[in-house]
């Protein structure tokens, strides 16, 4: 659809009803919110069914006889090298890094909407000091900070961990909502809100966040991807403290133990899919929100037809011509 | 011009910034940094740690005196926090970052000049490499909807979530170890000597290409969705609709109208993705014992060279600036209206 | 209601074409989305040489989807389910060509050459990173084979004859006013010499004073290159003014066709009644402007029938029995169509500009 056919076709189209949200949403997202929640229920419940807390102090005479076993039945992941189960780890790090890729989400997305809509609406000069703030913390290259900083917390728990990454990763989220604000400050409703005299407060949040919703969603999930990748980075180089126990620790240790070059597969294999198999779902939520927000790019393949079919040879490249159906021979 | 004019404005700001954090760090986080290099390396002499305690604005030690613990400051000396800031800039603009606690006496400046080229030259012509790879792949996918590459688009999404270093441990693993097509660790083969010989740089080469291929796959995931995104905007523009009902070929459509203006927010957002191409350069550099400035990290981490961490971060965020920089220009010259309009 | 004959079909499809074959008929063309919304509805149109047809109607009525929809300009989910469209240009084979059995490739060569169009937002047709003279230049380029130093000659020409100076063919699009970039538009669309273009809208986003300037320098463009002109517009007044014939569509039918004197003085279908009673006169007395009341229909939930009778003071329940197809006016001469079964003039004197009463005449009040 161009602008030149909106004419025709959007307002067809949007007239002909809007048939559901949830029915409206692709395929990619809704396996993408089905693996989170996966995850996000085992991170809950999943260490209860752990065998063993890879955090608790453990009879080293015990684990000694247990040392880098291949799966079994009675270690369903193995053990590392220091006979500690596997499964377990992995369990307990699945909780560790889901709470933390949350509540960098949580704390980021706070400042991201609280920064970018300020900056939106006030304009001026609040907004370009504003502008240069995000735009610095966007350009300095957040990992190499990250170390330094974190090399001077040695003792840092999740919460600590969660703000330092947060505190570094708000802003790119901040301009796309800034950008976003400044539109929606210049649209009619809003100037019509400010003419009934409604307080800038309410005019904020029941005017103008309601229409960033979708974006405010895509930043969270981002910021969701950004600190579950950046926190196994950090737990891999062994800069955040090993005490806490997230995915990236597990690759710590198995970078540790040489487990690549000598085979330990059981020991790297199970931190390494959660992460991508956490990251893509991430990713496809985000892809749904994308195609949401712009319905140009939903609807990739097969489209419905007449008669109810799919399309035949889904690829359609924008220089192929019109498609001619002839249902009915015409008089 | 303008626009370049105050790009390079922000960019001197945002650098000055990097130096300040850097300035504060030490002096604002609790703990001091350097007690905790003097316990690490018991043989400091007292110069070098003199020159620390310059470096971090530290000026009391602490003593077991009679087993309880007492502090002994010096006063003076250091003077205020804003005479050790522009002390610490002079250090700055003489390129003097201070000496490797790890590697002392050496300074930490020189230790990058040996580190930083190795990181440029891999990280850069890969990061170029996979941007073009990936816009090119991107512009192809969005131009066909339904078609085949359309449909790889989750596939895609999936190597762009996983851990870098996963993807380089299983390159590694498959392509050197159990292959033995390419060397599996450092930057060139022992025996050769540095310098423009053929052996060295065949060697330079040989050893450059599963880092490189590592980083291209990763990285280019990312710039092809977005493109392809993009590339799916544009193609609903009037401007292309018209280009195809004037009858123009589809290469010339494709190109000079789709994807020339699809390409744009794609140099724009350069900037947001150099910061997870230097993490993921770090975290490469590790995995396959590159000489770079990413294994120098982990080394300072191991460590707690502080000294180094922070030259590293600062030779980083200039590098850094400096791409940003340069994507700006191609900007300019790719977009005409900025050229008239004061800001972007 | 009595079926339409294929008699009357052919007499309509060429209706308005005096001597000369239309150089562009289309037949019972009829374009749906997703598969239950139909856009255009069994729709004839015809254009002969140097003709101006309008084609008037409301947002959604279907207008410009018909225009895009003939040269398969239309994108998925739009599908073309019935009809033909012949062009007959003099560079074409005898006989015509069939533009919906060509090829994409066979299309390319057609494209602009034959048929062009002036779109509505010059500003977002045109390219914002190429300078004019490259816009302008690659549809030479495409379709002709001039020498270079012809292809800069065409191109001066080009921007003499819609009014720009000629040193803004270096210039990019947003360096130029929307005027400006209305007229470039239009030079682009003559630039390869078409039989036929279509503009859609071309000078609704300008203002007043600008669009009366660029219309007039559209006309005398036509006199001078005689290129036929399917003119698109929601403003009725503005085809009374320069169209031969106008074609008035409504939820993606047609509900009235007639030349410009028939439209204006016995508008034949309440629709038409009630667009020309939407804008005032500048003549005679101070009345209230009557408009439509009512919305839009939903094209995918319509009902049988007509189309327009939620909206229609005369209706009646047998409207809901209508076929849609068009037929002579009754009362009125040959070449003047509507959908409406019940209109009827009692005389060929038009009246002032006031809504006719003429339909009054054989309608019973819906009950």
């Amino acid at each position: 659809m161009t602008p030149a056919m909106a004419e025709a076709a959007d307002l067809v189209l949007v007239r002909a009803g809007r048939r559901g949200f949830v029915r409206n949403m692709p395929t990619k997202a809704k396996v993408g919110v089905g693996v989170l929640l996966l995850f996000v229920l085992l991170a809950i419940f999943g260490p209860l069914l752990a065998t063993q807390n890879p955090s608790a102090a453990t009879s080293i005479v015990e684990n000694s006889r247990n040392i880098a076993l291949a799966p079994t039945l009675h270690h369903l992941f193995g053990t590392d090298t220091f006979g500690r189960d596997v499964l377990s780890e992995w369990l307990f790090s699945l909780r560790g890094t889901v709470v933390l890729g949350l509540l960098t989400a949580t704390i980021a997305s706070i400042l991201t909407v609280g920064v970018g809509v300020t900056a939106g609406f006030l304009g001026g000069i609040a907004d370009e000091g504003l502008g240069l703030v995000m735009n610095i913390f966007i350009v300095l290259p957040a990992l190499p900070l990250l170390i330094i900083v974190l090399t001077f917390l040695p003792n840092s728990g999740v919460v600590t961990i969660a703000l330092v990454l947060a505190l570094l990763g708000w802003s790119w989220g901040a301009r796309v909502i800034r950008a976003q604000t400044l539109t929606l400050r210049g649209r009619d409703f809003v100037a019509a809100a400010r003419e009934n005299g409604e307080r800038t407060w309410r005019l904020v949040v029941f005017e103008v966040l309601p229409n960033e919703v979708s974006l405010i969603a895509a930043n969270f999930v981002g910021t969701f991807l950004y600190a579950v990748l950046t926190s196994v980075a950090l737990a891999f180089l062994g800069v955040t403290p090993i005490s806490t126990w997230t995915l990236g620790t597990m690759l710590y240790w198995a970078q540790n133990a040489n487990a690549y070059i000598v085979g330990y597969w059981w020991m790297y294999v199970p931190p390494g899919i959660a992460v991508a198999l956490l990251g893509t779902s991430l990713v496809l939520i985000n892809f749904g929100l994308d195609e949401l927000g712009n319905p140009r790019l939903r609807g990739s393949v097969g489209r419905k037809m007449l008669g109810g079919g799919r399309a035949r040879g889904g690829a359609w490249r924008p220089t192929d011509a019109t498609p001619v159906e002839i249902l009915e021979p015409s008089a | 011009m303008r626009f370049i004019a105050r790009r390079l404005g922000f960019y001197v700001i945002a650098g000055w910034f990097a130096l300040t954090l850097n300035f504060l760090i030490p002096r604002a986080l609790p703990g001091n940094a350097v007690e905790s290099m003097m316990a690490k390396y018991p043989n400091l002499p007292p110069s070098a740690i003199a020159v620390l305690d310059k470096d971090f604005g530290v000026t009391c030690h602490a003593h077991l005196v009679d087993g309880l613990r007492q502090l002994s400051c010096s006063n003076g000396g250091q003077g205020s926090l804003l005479q050790q800031y522009f002390v610490y800039l002079g250090h700055m603009l003489h390129l003097n970052f201070g000496l490797s606690v790890d590697f002392y006496p050496t300074t930490v400046a020189s230790t990058l000049h040996t580190t930083l080229p190795w990181t440029l030259g891999l990280v850069g012509t890969a990061t170029i490499l996979s941007f073009i790879i990936g816009t090119g792949l991107g512009i192809l996918a969005g131009w066909r909807r339904g078609g085949r590459f359309d449909q790889a688009m989750p596939g895609f999404s999936f190597l762009q979530a996983m851990p870098y270093f996963f993807l380089a441990e299983l390159l590694l693993l498959l392509l050197a170890n159990t292959w033995h097509l390419f060397p599996a660790s450092g930057g060139s083969t022992l025996g050769t000597t540095a310098g423009f010989n053929w052996p060295f740089i065949n060697s330079v080469l040989d050893h450059s290409v599963l880092p490189a291929f590592t980083i291209i796959i990763t990285s280019m995931a990312g710039w092809m969705l977005q493109m392809r995104n993009v590339m799916i905007t544009t193609i609903g523009e009037d401007y292309v609709l018209a280009a195809q009902a004037k009858g123009l070929s589809t290469r010339r459509i494709m190109f000079t109208y789709a994807a020339r203006n699809a390409i744009l927010p794609n140099i724009a957002g350069f900037a947001l993705a150099i910061g997870f191409v230097v993490a993921g350069a770090i975290v490469m550099e590790i995995v396959f014992s590159y000489p770079g400035v990413g294994y120098q990290v982990l080394a300072a981490v191991t460590s707690d060279d502080i000294p180094t961490m922070q030259g590293i971060f600062l030779a980083i965020s200039f590098a850094v600036l400096l791409a940003c920089l340069l994507a700006d220009v191609v900007y300019v010259i790719a977009d005409p209206r900025t050229r008239t309009r004061a800001a972007y | 209601m009595s079926a339409v004959t294929a008699t009357d079909r052919n007499a309509k499809a060429t209706a308005g074409a005096t001597e000369r074959e239309p150089v562009l008929e289309i037949r019972d063309l009829s374009i749906v989305y997703s598969g239950d919304v139909k856009a255009v509805d069994h729709v004839d149109l015809s254009l002969a040489p140097g003709e101006t047809v309008g084609l008037a109607g409301e947002s959604g009525s279907g207008k410009s989807t018909l225009a895009l929809g003939m040269c398969r300009l239309l994108r998925p989910p739009a599908v073309i389910t019935s009809g033909s469209v012949i062009y007959r240009g003099s560079r074409v084979a005898a006989g015509g060509v069939e533009l919906l059995t060509q090829s994409s490739k066979e299309l390319r060569k057609l494209r602009w050459r034959e048929i062009s169009i002036v779109f509505q937002s010059a500003m977002n047709a045109l390219n914002p990173v190429l300078r004019i003279r490259d816009q302008l230049g690659d549809v030479l380029d495409a379709h002709l084979n001039l020498s270079s130093e012809e292809r800069h000659q065409r191109l001066e020409y080009l921007v003499d004859i819609v009014g720009i100076p000629r040193d803004r063919l270096r210039s990019y699009p947003h360096e130029l006013s929307g005027g400006m970039r209305q007229r470039v538009m239009i030079a682009m669309a003559l630039a390869v010499d078409p039989e036929v273009v279509v503009m859609d809208e071309p000078t609704t986003a300008l203002d007043v004073v600008v669009q009366r300037e660029i219309l007039a320098q559209i006309v005398e463009l036509q006199n001078e290159l005689h290129f036929g002109i399917l003119f698109i517009t929601h403003d009725l007044s503005l085809l009374l003014e320069i169209a031969d014939r106008i074609a008035v569509m409504y939820a993606g039918k047609l509900v009235e066709v007639g030349n410009a004197e028939q439209i204006h003085n016995q508008p034949a279908h309440p629709y038409t009644q009630g667009l020309l009673a939407s804008f005032p006169s500048v003549h005679g007395a101070r009345k209230e402007l009557a408009g439509i009341p009512g919305t839009p229909p939903d094209l995918s939930a319509l009902p049988p029938g007509c189309p327009f009778v939620p909206r229609c003071r005369f209706a009646t329940d047998d409207c809901r029995g209508v076929d849609m197809n068009i037929r002579p006016v009754a009362g009125s001469e040959a070449n003047h169509f509507t959908a409406c079964p019940f209109v009827t003039f009692e005389s060929s004197k038009s009246t002032t500009g006031e809504a006719p009463a003429a339909v009054a005449a054989t309608s019973r009040r819906r009950t």
